[in-house]
C-alpha cells in the first residue's frame, strides 16, 4: 500500500522521471553496445553489398558540396550508360551522416566519415528505442513504454539490419517509422494540425530515407478508413489526416526519386482515396448537424456509399486506361507471391525476398512472438482509436513478414509494442501490492457462509472480493516472467553475437585449436584491382559485387546492386552463360577490361558464382530466349552438374571456364575436387582463349581475368591459341601478352 | 458535431421530408446561425475553391506541360483549403468537447505553422 502510494504520488514525480531517464539511457546504452560485436571482433568496416554504395555516396557528399551531390551523374557505374545518382537514390541516409560529419567538425571532433557511417545504425537504434517508448506510452502508460523500448533495443529482428557497419537505409528508417507513427497517433488523439504537420515533416524525412515509406502511406489511410467504417469519424480524425496528407504528399514529391509518384502510382492511391472520402464524410457530417431528419440521414448515407463506389470506379478506370501506373513488380509480388518467380527473376533471385520459415520468427523475436497475439487481444479489449492502429499494423506487418524475410524488420516494432502492452498488463495485475480492506473481506466471508447454507454449489465463483491477493501466486507469476525476461536478454545476445555480427567482406573460420582464421580474399582482390589496373578499367562481374567493386576497388563496373536496367544485367548474364566466341564480342563491345568471378570450390564457400549461375541463365533467358536456354545446362536427367557429367553447354560456358581454369593444377592428376558441389572434376581442365588469368586470390575465392586484345594477325583467338601451343614456345606467348598489355595502357 | 442539433428547425423539417425543401432552407439557416468570424473563413474557403477550379480548368484546356507548376499551384489551394477547414473545425465552439487540448488561439498558431510549411514546399516545388 505504502509502496504503491509512493510510486504513484505527485510528490515523487521528479524521482520517477529521473528513474525513467536513467532506464531510457541504459536501454540506449544496451542497444548501442549489443550492436558492436562485429566492430570489436573484426574492424570498423562497412558490411554487405548495398552499404558500400551508400558509403561511397556519403564520401562524395562530404568531399563535394550538397548541390553537386544532388546533381551527381555517376559515370563509374553501369558503364556505357552511367547512373543519374541524384535522381535515383533516397538521399536521407547520406545527408544525415553528412550533417553529423559537419557538426562534429564544427565541434572540433574531426571524425572520419567511415566511422560515422559505421556507427550510424547503432546510434539511431538508441533513438528507435526512445521513439518506441513514446509510441507505446500513447497506447498504454509509461511502464509499457519502457518495456517496449527495452524490447526493441535488443530484439534480434531489428539488430539484424542495424549492427555497426550495416550502413543501410533501414538503419535510420525504423526510427523514422516509429516516430512518424507516434506523431500520427499524437495528432489523432489531440486533433491538432501542429502534430499533423510534424508528422508530415517526419514522413518527408522517411520518404527521403527509405523506399519503405509506402508502408506508412498505406498504414495511415488504412487506419483512418477503418475508423470511418467503425463509425468513429471525428473532427480530430479530419484535422489530423488532412494536415498530414496535404503537407506530407507535397513534401514527399520534393524527393527527385519519388517525383510525381504520389499522384501517379497505385501504391499511393489509398491515401488519396481516403483523403477524398474524408472530405465527403466531413461535409456530410456537417450538413447532418444542421438538418434533422432520419430519412435525410439515410439519404446522405447512401450518398456516401455512391460517392465511394464512384471514386473507386474512377480509380479503376484511370488505372486500366494507364493514367495511373499499376503496382510495381516488387510491390505486386507481395500479393501474388508466385508472380516474381515467373515474370521477374531478378526479384525472386534475391535471397531476402523468400517467404519466412517458422523458426525465423522465434529466432528473431523469442518470447515476444507469443506475447504478441496477447497484446493485440488486449488492444481489442480497450479499443480506443489508437489501439485500432496497433491492431491493423500488427495484422498487415505479420502478413508481409510471412511473405518476405526482409519485412521481418517492419514487424519487429509492432511485436515489441504489443508484447510490452501484454506484459505490462500482466505485471500491473501481479505486482499490485494493494490488499482488500479486512472489514470488506470479513463481510464478504460472512455473506458467503450464509449463502453456503442455502446451496453448496460453486463456492469459488461467488466471492465478492475479486482479485489476486495471495503473495505466493503473485511471486510465482512475477518470478516466472522475470525469468523469461532474463532469458530473452540471453537469447538476444546470443543471436546477435552468433548470427548477425559477421561482416560478409571478411570470412571468419575457426582453426582446430579454436583460434580464429580470417579469410580476406575479397579485399585482397579488390585492392589488387585498385593498385594494378588503370583508373578507367572496366570490370565485369555479376551484379552482386557491383557496389563492392565500386567502393573498394574504385573501378568502373557494368552492373551493380541497383538493378534498374534488367536488360543490361541480362547482357552480363548472357556473356557469362555463352560460349567464348559469343561472349568475346559482347565483352569487346562493352569495353570490358577485366572479368571478375567468385569461386568457392577450394574453400567450400557456397555463395559463389557457380551456385548463382542458374539465376544468370534465367535472367539472360528472359531477354534472349533463343540464345540462352536453361534446359541446356541440365543433364538429360535434369541434374545441374559440374563434373564429368556436365553438359557441353555448361562446360563451354564462360562462367564454368573462368571458375575452373587451372584449378586441376592444384591437385594431383585427376584428383581435382570441388568442395561446394562435393564432386570430382574432369581430369582435363577447361581452356580459355579470349581471356587470360590476371589474378587469383589466396584461397581462390576471387578470380580476375583480363580480356585479351584482338589478335595482331587478325586470326580468331582459338586458332591463334592453337598455333601458339603448336609452336610450344612459352617465350612468344609471354611476349604476346606483354604486347597486348602495352596496347591497352596506351 | 451531430449532438448540437438545434430544436428550432426540428419542427419545420419534420413537416416535409422532401430533400429539396430541406436543402433550400439551409442557406437562410446558415446566414442566421453562423458567427461572422466563421463566415469570413467560409468566404476564404469559397475563394480557394474558386481558384482551384480555375487552375484545374486551365490545366484541362491548355494542357499540363509544366506539371510540377500545376501541381504546386493546385496543391497549394487544396492544402490551404484543408488547413482552413481544420481551423474552422477547431475554432468552432460547438466542437469544444472534441478538442480539449486545442484552444482557438492555439488552433490559429497551428494554422500559421501548417500554412508556412505548405507554402515553403509549394515554392520549392514550383521551381
Amino acid at each position: 500500500m505504502s509502496l504503491d502510494a509512493f510510486l504513484k504520488d505527485e510528490s515523487t514525480r521528479n524521482l520517477r522521471s529521473l528513474l525513467k531517464a536513467v532506464i531510457l539511457i541504459t536501454i540506449a546504452g544496451a542497444a548501442v553496445s549489443s550492436r558492436l560485436f562485429s566492430v570489436i571482433r573484426f574492424e570498423s568496416i562497412i558490411h554487405e553489398f548495398d552499404p558500400w554504395f551508400n558509403f561511397r555516396a556519403s564520401k562524395y557528399l562530404v568531399q563535394n558540396d550538397f548541390y553537386s551531390f544532388w546533381d551527381w551523374f555517376d559515370d563509374r557505374t553501369w558503364y556505357p550508360l552511367g547512373r543519374v545518382t541524384g535522381g535515383t537514390l533516397y538521399p536521407g541516409l547520406m545527408v544525415t551522416s553528412g550533417i553529423i560529419y559537419h557538426i562534429l567538425r564544427f565541434l572540433t571532433f574531426p571524425v572520419d566519415i567511415r566511422n560515422i557511417c559505421v556507427m550510424l545504425a547503432p546510434a539511431f537504434s538508441g533513438l528507435t528505442a526512445l521513439a518506441t517508448y513514446l509510441f507505446t506510452k500513447e497506447m498504454k502508460d509509461d511502464a509499457a513504454g519502457l518495456l517496449a523500448a527495452a524490447f526493441i533495443g535488443i530484439a534480434p529482428g531489428y539488430i539484424s539490419r542495424s549492427v555497426a557497419g550495416s550502413y543501410d537505409n533501414e538503419a535510420i528508417a525504423i526510427f523514422l517509422l516509429m516516430f512518424t507513427f507516434y506523431l500520427w497517433i499524437k495528432a489523432l488523439k489531440l486533433g491538432s494540425a501542429f502534430w499533423g504537420a510534424l508528422c508530415a515533416l517526419f514522413y518527408f524525412y522517411m520518404v527521403a530515407a527509405w523506399g519503405g515509406y509506402v508502408f506508412i502511406t498505406n498504414m495511415i489511410p488504412l487506419h483512418a478508413f477503418v475508423l470511418v467504417l467503425m463509425g468513429r469519424f471525428s473532427a480530430r480524425l479530419y484535422v489530423a489526416y488532412c494536415s498530414w496528407y496535404a503537407l506530407g504528399t507535397l513534401a514527399s514529391m520534393q524527393i527527385p526519386f519519388v517525383g510525381f509518384l504520389p499522384i501517379r502510382s497505385s501504391e499511393h492511391m489509398a491515401a488519396l482515396g481516403v483523403f477524398g472520402l474524408l472530405q465527403i464524410v466531413a461535409f456530410v457530417d456537417y450538413v447532418r448537424s444542421q438538418v434533422p431528419s432520419k430519412q435525410f440521414q439515410s439519404l446522405l448515407r447512401s450518398f456516401i456509399v455512391v460517392a465511394f463506389i464512384l471514386s473507386s470506379a474512377a480509380l479503376v478506370l484511370l488505372t486500366v486506361s494507364g493514367t495511373i501506373a499499376p503496382w510495381s513488380g516488387r510491390f505486386y509480388s507481395l500479393w501474388d507471391t508466385g508472380y516474381a518467380k515467373i515474370h521477374i527473376p531478378i526479384i525472386a533471385s534475391v535471397s531476402e525476398h523468400q517467404p519466412t520459415a517458422w523458426p525465423a520468427f522465434f529466432f528473431d523475436l523469442e518470447m515476444l512472438i507469443w506475447l504478441f497475439p496477447a497484446g493485440v487481444y488486449m488492444c481489442f479489449r480497450t479499443l480506443a482509436d489508437e489501439h485500432v492502429f496497433v491492431i491493423i499494423y500488427g495484422i498487415m506487418a505479420s502478413y508481409f513478414a510471412g511473405v518476405m524475410v526482409r519485412l521481418m524488420l517492419t514487424l519487429t516494432p509492432v511485436v515489441c509494442v504489443a508484447a510490452a502492452i501484454a506484459l505490462s498488463n500482466i505485471l500491473d495485475v501481479y505486482t499490485n501490492l494493494e490488499k482488500p480492506d479486512p472489514a470488506v473481506v470479513a463481510a464478504a466471508k460472512a455473506a458467503e457462509e450464509k449463502e453456503e447454507k442455502k446451496s453448496g454449489l460453486l463456492n469459488a465463483a461467488r466471492g465478492t472480493v475479486v482479485g489476486i491477493y495471495a503473495t505466493g501466486s503473485k511471486l510465482t507469476v512475477v518470478g516466472a516472467f522475470t525469468f523469461y525476461l532474463f532469458l530473452f536478454v540471453l537469447h538476444c545476445t546470443w543471436v546477435t553475437s552468433n548470427a548477425y555480427s559477421s561482416p560478409s567482406v571478411v570470412l571468419a573460420s575457426r582453426l582446430p585449436d579454436g583460434s580464429q582464421h580470417i579469410i580476406d580474399d575479397y579485399r585482397e582482390a579488390y585492392y589488387w584491382l585498385r593498385k594494378n589496373t588503370p583508373y578507367d578499367a572496366k570490370i565485369m562481374s555479376w551484379w552482386d559485387y557491383g557496389y563492392q567493386i565500386g567502393g573498394m576497388a574504385d573501378r568502373t563496373t557494368l552492373v551493380d546492386n541497383n538493378t534498374w536496367n534488367n536488360t543490361h544485367i541480362a547482357t552480363v548474364g548472357k556473356a557469362m552463360a555463352s560460349r567464348e566466341e559469343v561472349s568475346y564480342p559482347i565483352l569487346r563491345k562493352h569495353d570490358v577490361d577485366y572479368v571478375l568471378v567468385i569461386f568457392g570450390g577450394l574453400l567450400g564457400y557456397s555463395g559463389d558464382d557457380i551456385n548463382k549461375f542458374l539465376w544468370m541463365i534465367r535472367i539472360a533467358e528472359g531477354v534472349w530466349p533463343d540464345e540462352v536456354k536453361e534446359r541446356e545446362f541440365f543433364t538429360s536427367r535434369g541434374e545441374y552438374r559440374v563434373d564429368d557429367g556436365a553438359t557441353e553447354t555448361m562446360k563451354n560456358s564462360l562462367m564454368y571456364k573462368m571458375s575452373y581454369y587451372n584449378y586441376n593444377t592444384l591437385f594431383p592428376a585427376g584428383q581435382a575436387q570441388d568442395r561446394v558441389r562435393g564432386v570430382k572434376l574432369p581430369a582435363v581442365g577447361p581452356t580459355l582463349n579470349t581471356l587470360e588469368e590476371a589474378f587469383t586470390s589466396e584461397n581462390w575465392i576471387v578470380r580476375i581475368y583480363k580480356v585479351k586484345d584482338l589478335d595482331n594477325l587478325g586470326r580468331d583467338h582459338a586458332s591463334a591459341a592453337a598455333f601458339e601451343s603448336g609452336k610450344k614456345k612459352r617465350k612468344s606467348k609471354a611476349g604476346k601478352a606483354k604486347g597486348a598489355r602495352k596496347l591497352r595502357i596506351v | 458535431m451531430s449532438k448540437s442539433r438545434p430544436a428550432a428547425s426540428a419542427g419545420a423539417a419534420s413537416n416535409s421530408n422532401n430533400p429539396l425543401t430541406i436543402l433550400s432552407a439551409l442557406p437562410a439557416r446558415y446566414l442566421q446561425t453562423t458567427p461572422s468570424r466563421t463566415k469570413l473563413i467560409d468566404a476564404f474557403l469559397l475563394f480557394l475553391i474558386f481558384t482551384g477550379a480555375i487552375q484545374f480548368l486551365y490545366c484541362v484546356l491548355a494542357g499540363n506541360y509544366p506539371f510540377n507548376a500545376f501541381l504546386a499551384g493546385f496543391t497549394a489551394t487544396v492544402g490551404q483549403f484543408v488547413l482552413t477547414v481544420s481551423l474552422r473545425i477547431q475554432s468552432n465552439p460547438e466542437n469544444k468537447s472534441e478538442f480539449k487540448a486545442v484552444s482557438p488561439e492555439r488552433a490559429f498558431a497551428d494554422y500559421v505553422f501548417g500554412s508556412v510549411l505548405l507554402h515553403f514546399f509549394c515554392i520549392n516545388f514550383i521551381n
